[in-house]
C-alpha cells in the first residue's frame, strides 16, 4: 500500500524501509533515496534549514507523483516521507523507497519520484548562515531532470 | 469570492499570507495577475512577466490560462525547492 507522509519531527529512514519491506514474498528489490541536509550551500556554511510547505496540496502532489510512477513501471509498493520545520545538518530531509519484483523498475521509479518531487511538490527551503536567513533558489538542473522524464515513457 | 494564498518568499515580501477577493465575470489566473500587479512596486516586481512564478488552483498546479470560478483556492509561490 503506497504511503506518502509529511513529518514535523525527525524520522528514521531505516525504520521506514523496514515498513516497506513488509510481508510480500514476491518483492525482489527495494531501492531507496535518502536526501540529507548538508552543512554547506553556495559556498556558505549552513547552520540550519527551515522547510515550509503547502498543507493539503503537498500530500496531493506527492500522491500524484507516486500514481504516475505506478502507471509507468510495474512496482509493488512505494513510501515517500518528507520533513518540514527546522532541520539540522545530517538530518534526513526526504526518503523515497520503492519495492518491486526486479531491480530495474525500482531504480527507475525511485529516481523519477525524487526528480518530480523536486520540481512539482510545494516545499520551500530557507537556510540560516552566519549572515542571516535566505530562501534557497530553485536549480535549473532539477527542471532539466523533470523535462527528460516528460519526454520519455520509462 | 476566491481565496488567494501566498507562500515562502512571496508571503514575506508581500506581507500577505491569504486574502479573499471578488472577481467580475469569467476570469483566468492571468486576469488575477493583472490585478495583483497593479497594487504597487513589490507586487509588480514579483509578478512581472519575466519572473518565475508557480501557481495552483484548488491545490493542483496551474498556469496563467487556468480559468477561475467562485470558491476557488488560488496559490502563488516561487519555484519549489524540496527534496
Amino acid at each position: 500500500m503506497d504511503s506518502v507522509s509529511i513529518r514535523a519531527e525527525p524520522f528514521d529512514p531505516n525504520r521506514e524501509v523496514d515498513l516497506l519491506r513488509g510481508s510480500d514474498p514476491s518483492t525482489g528489490a527495494v531501492v531507496t533515496f535518502i536526501g540529507l541536509m548538508r552543512d554547506i550551500n553556495e559556498g556558505d556554511r549552513v547552520e540550519r534549514l527551515y522547510l515550509e510547505h503547502y498543507p493539503g496540496m503537498t500530500e496531493r502532489a506527492l500522491q500524484e507523483i507516486v500514481d504516475e510512477a505506478n502507471s509507468r513501471w510495474d512496482i509493488q509498493d512505494c513510501r515517500v516521507v518528507h520533513r518540514v520545520g527546522t532541520l539540522l545538518p545530517t538530518d534526513p530531509i526526504v526518503l523515497v523507497a520503492v519495492a518491486s519484483r526486479h531491480r530495474k523498475e525500482a531504480f527507475r521509479a525511485c529516481e523519477f519520484i525524487i526528480d518530480y518531487l523536486k520540481t512539482k511538490a510545494p516545499f520551500w527551503k530557507k537556510e540560516t548562515t552566519a549572515e542571516g536567513e535566505r530562501w534557497v533558489d530553485a536549480r535549473e538542473s532539477d527542471d532539466t531532470a523533470t523535462l527528460a522524464w516528460e519526454k520519455s515513457d520509462a | 469570492m476566491i481565496q488567494i494564498l501566498f507562500f515562502a518568499r512571496f508571503r514575506e515580501e508581500l506581507g500577505v499570507e491569504s486574502e479573499q477577493i471578488e472577481l467580475d465575470g469569467p476570469s483566468s489566473i492571468d486576469d488575477l495577475l493583472h490585478i495583483l500587479r497593479g497594487r504597487g512596486e513589490a507586487w509588480a516586481r514579483l509578478f512581472a512577466e519575466n519572473q518565475r512564478v508557480m501557481m495552483a488552483v484548488n491545490q493542483e498546479l496551474a498556469d496563467k490560462n487556468t480559468p477561475l470560478k467562485a470558491g476557488d483556492e488560488v496559490a502563488f509561490f516561487p519555484p519549489v525547492t524540496g527534496g
